[in-house]
């Protein structure tokens, strides 16, 4: 793999973005779609991270990852009612408070969650993979019958700060502002994540896990402390992605994890199971395809992106970035 | 051939067994690992050389026997913990982190802290490809290269004990010269070395010690020195002399 | 003669056998055992569910293999009766046509995905099959032409079988023999034969070298099998069975939607079954179907009445509401997987060895 390769991935998005542009002739109509795309990529990845992350290190896949993205909905959900004052109130500031205050929340409480799950649902079936998938997908049956008893089983509103509703206009064309809020946050979280992988002794002993974790441990590393911290990790930012995502829907339904899964595992496998980079990349693409093929052909749109998984596949069979271990 | 006295085992296997799945690969394997010298371990294929290797290290349980170091009994324990106590793996398929960069290789190899700049004087020395690669992804090194990055990531930190499996297998001649010259000088540094080998070369030119295995057992153990001269001996044992495989 | 029909596979614990003799008595006699329509659709679904569940056991049990796209093969011979009923004269020959052409179109897509579990591992196969599985249900929704898209295919089906029909003028044994009681029993009827041949594939040399590569494939490829091969077949006969018990569930129903045939619930479901049940048992594929649908239909009014009884505590009413009965057999899921891993059929052969 040379490094002129890497680079085809990136160029595919711009290419994408470019045949966007010349399908859909409208160049303000573009903009306001690749915002979208953007932002919902930008969601996505924050969703999955975590998951390709797991499976990489630990070669655990998670099957009930949907679960965390739910339950920081939900937890955003009823911390945006209790603050709807603040939340509602013309003041940037107090806005941004309840934002905060969701995300806080939805992030600690999925991380917990995801400490429970880790140390009592997966633990015990380490390197079992038959006996991993039916645990997870048991797990999730259980937790989302869980959140009925929670919450109910009715649609939640998730509504948007006042500041941050409606859309900026520049020239004729519409830029919602909280799908900017969605991209900048986005970028954040993956810049974070890049700094964390890239500059940090977590980040090289996590990047080194993936491609050999016996020969970490045979360096004096106790690696397997690191799963659970990387495990609680994912599902904090799949909480942070599901509390976004919610309020980029506006509501909340507990088919929000399952609806996910799906995207989020074919974002997972395009982008090659265990590379960030390649997430990030997958996601983007996965959120383009489906903006522009949702304007310009709604009745694919759905289809669309399991086509697309299938065209990655039968050009790169391990996904964009490749992760050959040992 | 008299000569100095063998100095006393740094690592000890004492009737070490260890199955993998139903195969029984180790059978029994009583080993001495003299401190401060580099002890050869040689045998056929799949005489259990490698196997012996990774059960000292745990990556591979031994189901029975007594493994000690120093002064612990390391046969339960687990892998990092092995490690920790100053002891270096280079694999035979040397574990290089590919999409590492070299400077990151050695960097999580630096156990106690930054490597020590005269450290890494003496690996650009010996291998010079190493201050080349330093910022580039290891995945680009040649096989050769590979190899010698491994060695250099044993020799970044002091190592109470390095276990080396087959490190010039597939390597060209010049390139093998270069880490016998890096082994001898790793040894001068009072470090123990326990080496799979199969070249013969490298053997003869490296080991203090050697012990040859069979069968999952430990058939000869004795001064290098000595099995170089009996001929008849390296006959018997590895079925061929030590000249025939320069 | 008892093991020619079971194909040697006997159930091995006297409370199995007894649970296997009363579910079939109770699926044989429904419709002169319980008055009423909601019995028989219950027994109806039920020896649907069996060979369902049955199908998955030969692909989860018996080759170790999980898959998600399953409901896609039962969601095809659905659709194959539906659309060949609604299509052309509601007669047996357009019956016949429906199924054949739903075969057709579940070996060639069982027979792409077999090959393909074989590259890659276990994992990633699971994934892809839920993304096929859901490409298919789009598919099925968007194609509304068609399929019916989300509200599905009403049909008519011959005349023998509609419930207006009469066989017999007067009830016999207290039941209306028409058209839902031959219905029932043809469903009965082919349900049976099939979960009987599915049995003896699974105790045949097939069904032995499929459990041995199951345990071991490096070692069964040194033998000799060519694993590639008993694994597709494996997966295409699964899929051929899934495809009947959908024409019969649609010939039940007189309906073929989305919801009745590739939503992910009913995916779970059989998991559930069949983990419930017993992976690798086939009679575990009964006694998780019968549990299953059961509880899915009865089990609700006892909750009901467990909900009331404890109203007045936080949060336990709730637990014990009705719409909640698959957190309870989820619960059992997960305990099965992790203490029963051959479920109920397992622990009760256990409980007989002792």
């Amino acid at each position: 793999m040379t490094p002129r390769a890497d680079w085809i991935p990136p160029a595919l998005l711009l290419a994408i973005a470019l045949a966007g542009l010349a399908l859909i002739g409208n160049p303000s109509t573009w903009v306001t779609l690749t915002v979208a795309g953007l932002a919902m990529g930008l969601l996505i990845f924050t969703m999955s991270s975590g998951l390709t992350l797991v499976f990489g290190l630990m070669d655990v896949m998670n099957f009930a990852h949907g679960l965390f993205i739910a339950v920081g909905a939900y937890v955003a959900a009823s911390v945006m009612k209790l603050f709807s004052a603040a939340a509602g109130s013309e003041s940037f500031l107090a806005n941004v408070g309840a934002l905060a205050a969701a995300m806080l929340a939805a992030i600690v409480i999925a991380g917990l969650l995801g400490l429970f799950f880790e140390r009592v649902i997966i633990k015990p079936v380490y390197g079992q993979h038959l006996k991993q998938i039916l645990i997870t997908t048991g797990g999730l049956i259980v937790a989302e019958q869980l959140i009925h008893v929670l919450w109910g089983p009715d649609l939640l509103p998730l509504p948007r700060p006042s500041t941050l509703r409606g859309s900026f206009l520049i020239g004729d064309m519409a830029i919602e502002k909280y799908r900017l809020v969605a991209v900048v946050l986005g970028l954040a979280i993956f810049g974070a994540m890049m700094v964390v992988l890239n500059r940090t002794r977590i980040g090289l002993l996590i990047r080194a896990g993936v491609e050999n974790k016996e020969m970490v441990e045979a360096m004096g590393y106790r690696i397997r402390r690191l799963f659970v911290g990387v495990f609680v990790a994912g599902s904090a930012l799949a909480g942070l992605g599901g509390a976004l995502w919610g309020m980029y829907q506006e509501s909340v339904t507990v088919a929000i994890g399952a609806q996910m899964m799906v995207l989020i595992f074919i974002v997972i496998i395009i982008g090659g199971l265990g590379s960030v980079g390649g997430c990030f990349v997958g996601a983007l693409l996965v959120g383009l395809v489906a903006n522009y093929v949702g304007y310009l052909s709604p009745k694919i749109a759905l289809g669309s992106n399991i086509l697309l998984m299938v065209l990655v596949l039968l050009w790169r069979p391990q996904g964009l970035y490749p992760m050959n271990r040992q | 051939m008299a000569g100095r006295p063998v100095p006393d085992a740094l690592l000890a296997l004492k009737g070490v067994h260890t199955h993998i799945g139903r195969y029984h690969i180790l059978q029994g394997v009583d080993l001495a690992v003299p401190r401060g010298e580099l002890t050869m371990l040689l045998g056929r294929n799949g005489a259990g050389k490698t196997t012996a290797l990774r059960t000292i290290i745990a990556l591979w349980r031994a189901s029975k026997g007594s493994i000690r170091f120093e002064t612990n009994d390391i046969a339960s324990w687990q892998t990092p913990a092995i490690a920790d106590l100053g002891i270096a793996y280079v694999p035979e398929s040397m574990g290089i982190f590919t999409r590492l960069t070299v400077r990151e290789n050695l960097l999580l190899a630096a156990r106690r802290g930054p490597p020590d700049e005269t450290r890494l004087e003496w690996i650009f020395r010996f291998f010079a490809p190493m201050k080349k690669f330093w910022h580039l992804p290891a995945g680009l090194l040649s096989g050769g290269q590979k190899q010698m990055l491994a060695i250099s990531r044993a020799m970044v930190e002091p190592r109470k004990l390095v276990l080396i499996d087959e490190p010039t297998k597939g390597l060209a001649p010049a390139i093998i010269n270069n880490l016998i010259e890096a082994l001898t000088e790793l040894k001068n540094t009072g470090t123990t070395v326990l080496m799979v080998e199969q070249n013969f070369h490298a053997a003869r030119s490296l080991g203090d010690s050697v012990a040859v295995m069979d069968a999952g057992r430990i058939v000869h153990s004795g001064r290098m020195a000595d099995l170089a001269e009996d001929k008849a001996l390296q006959n018997h044992l590895l079925g061929l002399s030590l000249e025939s495989h320069q | 003669m008892t093991d020619l029909i079971l194909s040697g596979d006997r159930p091995r614990s006297r409370v199995l056998s007894a649970m296997l003799v009363l579910i079939f008595v109770a699926l044989a006699l429904a419709p002169f055992l319980f008055s009423g329509t909601r019995p028989l659709d219950v027994a109806s679904r039920i020896c649907v569910f069996v060979l369902l569940a049955a199908s998955y056991d030969l692909l989860l049990g018996y080759t170790g293999i999980v898959s998600f796209a399953h409901t896609m093969f039962f969601g095809i011979g659905g659709y194959g009766v539906a659309i060949a009923l609604s299509r052309l004269d509601a007669g047996w020959s357009a019956i016949a046509l429906g199924t054949a052409a739903a075969i057709a179109l579940s070996l060639a897509l069982s027979f792409l995905i077999g090959l393909f579990s074989l590259r890659v591992k276990a994992i990633f196969f699971a994934m892809i099959t839920l993304a096929v599985a859901s490409f298919f249900a789009i598919l099925a929704s968007q194609l509304s032409s068609a399929t019916g898209g989300e509200d599905g295919i009403t049909f008519k089906v011959p005349e023998v079988l509609r419930p207006a029909f009469r066989l017999l003028d007067e009830p016999l044994l207290g039941a209306v023999v028409g058209g839902r009681l031959i219905t029932y029993y043809l469903v009965f009827g082919v349900s049976l034969a099939l979960f009987l041949a599915l049995l003896r594939v699974v105790n045949s040399p097939f069904g032995r070298v499929l459990l041995a590569i199951r345990e071991n494939d490096f070692r069964a490829e040194a033998l000799g099998y060519r694993t590639v091969i008993y694994r597709t077949i494996a997966n295409c006969l699964g899929a051929l069975v899934a495809t009947l018990a959908g024409a019969l569930y649609a010939l039940w129903l007189r309906y073929t939607g989305p919801n009745t045939t590739l939503d992910f619930s009913i995916m779970v479901d059989i998991l559930l079954m069949v983990v419930i049940g017993g992976m690798g048992t086939m009679y575990g594929a009964v006694i998780g179907a019968t549990i299953f649908v059961v509880a899915q239909n009865y089990l609700q009014e006892g909750m009901k009445a467990l909900s009331e009884a404890v109203k007045g505590v936080p949060l336990l009413p709730d637990l014990f509401h009705p719409d909640r009965w698959l957190l309870w057999l989820g619960l059992l899921f997960v305990l099965s997987v992790y203490y029963f891993p051959f479920g109920i059929v397992g622990q009760l052969r256990a409980r007989a060895r002792k």
